[in-house]
């Protein structure tokens, strides 16, 4: 995207009169800036105040300079049992991820190169999963766990977190999967392979990129959710999301503790988005735009 | 769109007229994928729709659970809570979805203007933090900076000399806050989108339109608008989807409140599920917002996935 543009820069400005070029490039940086600390500073604050010591984080005016200290992540980590509600949400997220993707790389390779009936129906079918509202499927979905035992596990978060993961999985892959050559797969076809193997051995691997793309997203989607495991978590499996949320009763809120629990929730996810930065668009808009 | 990227689609299985005809074979690769998929998604809801023709309190577990027809769509249609909320959704949408865009072209026109490659790349990741904020934080960080007494958002007022406003305790001030944190989250996603829109402007026209007009607005009223128009259609559909599924953010920030102020549509129902414990009457409220996403992703297929 932003190559195309830079490479013509040269050129235009080249062209372009001197004078009134400056002015123009004061005010783009300018706006450029403008849109840096926007993006940034909610982000920078609760940084900022969870290396905060709780004095420093409710003194007003706010304190902008400080000596930043760990204290908040050490409490919250280990007196607070945030550890092991990243661990749940670790355990969820890659769980439900790697299901995803095991159910969702076939689907997306037989949407992308197969032709049967209603197929269009099952594609439109897929869409309507990401437009589903959670709370449609929280409310049915928690009197069945509760009847089979499986409200605060693991697995009634992972099983569920698949209604929006597996459409995330099967969109970008059924695109991936239709940018690789059909001739492979058939020349594979006339040596003899099965169709399992050439999907496993041939199709995949080409399509990995797609498979990566789609694994980060549907790992994102899961790592944040909180309504579902708000509702059908307790202790065992609860989440960080729930954890970070759990510290807001009471009249004075530790503050600090919970924007270092919100820094290690969003922390690792900025790194993933930032890796898929390219693909960003195509993965929240499920493919609508490239 | 995706339209030009299915290369030998058509008319290709002429070298292997069975191979991709094969039921079977598709059967097999779609069949783990969709049964997963019925067990969470359309049986759970399924079983939502027939709890909304019964009489369902979770806080009495011993009572019966008869089915009482359509009394608890009745109750619905004639809760004022449920419109209210509605409603609530409806102006929160009306009101951060224009801004979000018009913003989002600002900061798309802006990373969309050649020179300064350096700083562009800088404020395009940076755009990536608000997007990968779980909303759930989103919510936490809008709750500290909007405090009365020691947020940023009455320092920075107090500093060009207004005052103290109590943003979270009153009525109109809390939606105000809770929509400034979804237009800080979402906006970078608008801009996005509207950015990848810009880049399909072919850039002869756009040089020879530099050429023709100095004027910004004409650039974009008729040379680039014809190339966003599929942008907006995606921003308005997916975020009024997402604005209808809209929990977390409140949840955090709010609860709903004061009173019910910022109780959109999601959170309401989750409210009577789960704290009035009325399963009856939030499954019905469940399947009249099921129904109206339907309807709305109708539209987003119609205009939005017109290919395939």
């Amino acid at each position: 995207m932003a190559v195309a543009s830079a490479e013509n820069t040269a050129v235009r400005q080249a062209s372009a009169p001197a004078k009134p070029k400056r002015l123009v490039n004061a005010w783009h940086l300018v706006g450029l800036l403008a849109i840096f600390l926007f993006a940034v500073f909610p982000f920078y604050w609760m940084v900022a105040t969870s290396l905060k010591t709780q004095a420093e984080a409710l003194a007003s005016p706010p304190i902008w300079v400080f000596t930043p200290n760990l204290d908040n992540y050490y409490s919250v980590l280990f007196n607070r049992d945030v550890l092991s509600s990243l661990i749940n949400s670790v355990i969820i997220a890659v769980s439900t991820t790697v299901l995803a993707v095991g159910l969702g790389t076939p689907a997306a390779y037989a949407l992308a190169r197969f032709e049967f009936k209603s197929k269009e129906e099952l594609w439109f079918w897929f869409i309507t999963n990401r437009m589903l509202s959670p709370i449609v499927v929280a409310l049915p979905i928690f009197i069945m766990a509760r009847t089979l035992n499986l409200i605060d596990t693991h697995l009634v978060l992972v099983l569920v977190y698949l209604t929006f993961n597996l459409p995330i999985v099967v969109w970008i892959c059924t695109d991936q999967f239709r940018g690789v050559p059909r001739d492979l797969d058939e020349a594979a076809r006339l040596a003899g392979a099965s169709r399992f193997t050439i999907f496993w051995r041939i199709a995949l691997p080409l399509a990995m990129p797609g498979v990566a793309v789609s694994a980060i997203f549907s790992f994102i989607f899961s790592w944040n959710e909180l309504l579902y495991a708000l509702v059908l978590t307790r202790n065992t499996a609860r989440t960080a999301p729930v954890a970070a949320t759990s510290f807001m009763s009471g009249y004075d809120l530790p503050w600090g503790e919970i924007m270092a629990t919100g820094t290690l929730i969003v922390l690792p996810v900025i790194v993933f988005a930032l890796i898929v930065s390219k693909h960003l668009v195509q993965g929240l808009t499920m493919g609508a735009v490239k | 769109m995706s339209s030009g990227t299915q290369p030998g689609t058509p008319a290709k299985p002429a070298v292997f007229p069975t191979m991709w005809n094969n039921k079977r074979a598709a059967f097999a690769f779609l069949a783990p994928a969709v049964a997963a998929l019925a067990l969470i998604g359309i049986f759970p809801t399924v079983f939502a729709l027939v709890n909304s023709f019964r009489r369902y309190n979770l806080a009495k577990p011993r009572d019966p659970t008869p089915f009482v027809g359509l009394d608890n769509y009745l109750t619905v249609l004639y809760d004022p809570s449920f419109w209210g909320a509605l409603g609530r959704t409806f102006m929160f949408l009306v009101t951060v979805v224009p801004i979000q865009i018009a913003l989002g072209l600002i900061i798309a026109l802006l990373l969309h203007k050649p020179g300064l490659s350096g700083f562009k790349l800088l404020a395009r990741l940076s755009l990536v933090i608000p997007l990968a904020t779980a909303p759930a934080v989103a919510g936490l960080i809008g709750r500290l900076i909007f405090n009365r007494d020691f947020g940023v958002a009455n320092a920075v007022l107090a500093f060009v000399g207004a005052g103290p406003v109590e943003w979270l305790g009153d009525t109109t001030n809390a939606f105000i806050a809770v929509a400034l944190m979804d237009i800080w989250q979402w906006t970078p996603f608008c801009a996005l989108v509207l950015l990848a829109g810009l880049t399909m402007v072919p850039t002869e026209i756009e040089e020879a339109a530099r050429l023709e007009t100095k004027s910004r607005w004409q650039i974009v009223r008729y040379v680039q608008m014809p190339f966003l128009l599929p942008s907006v259609t995606v921003i308005l559909i997916l975020r009024t989807a997402d604005i209808l599924k809209m929990f977390d953010t409140v949840f955090t920030m709010t609860r709903g409140g004061p009173g019910a102020a910022t109780e959109l549509v999601s959170v309401y129902i989750q409210r009577v599920g789960f704290r009035v414990f009325d399963q009856g009457v939030a499954s019905a409220q469940a399947i009249m917002l099921l129904i109206l996403t339907i309807v709305l992703a109708r539209l987003y297929v119609k205009y939005v996935y017109r290919e395939v």
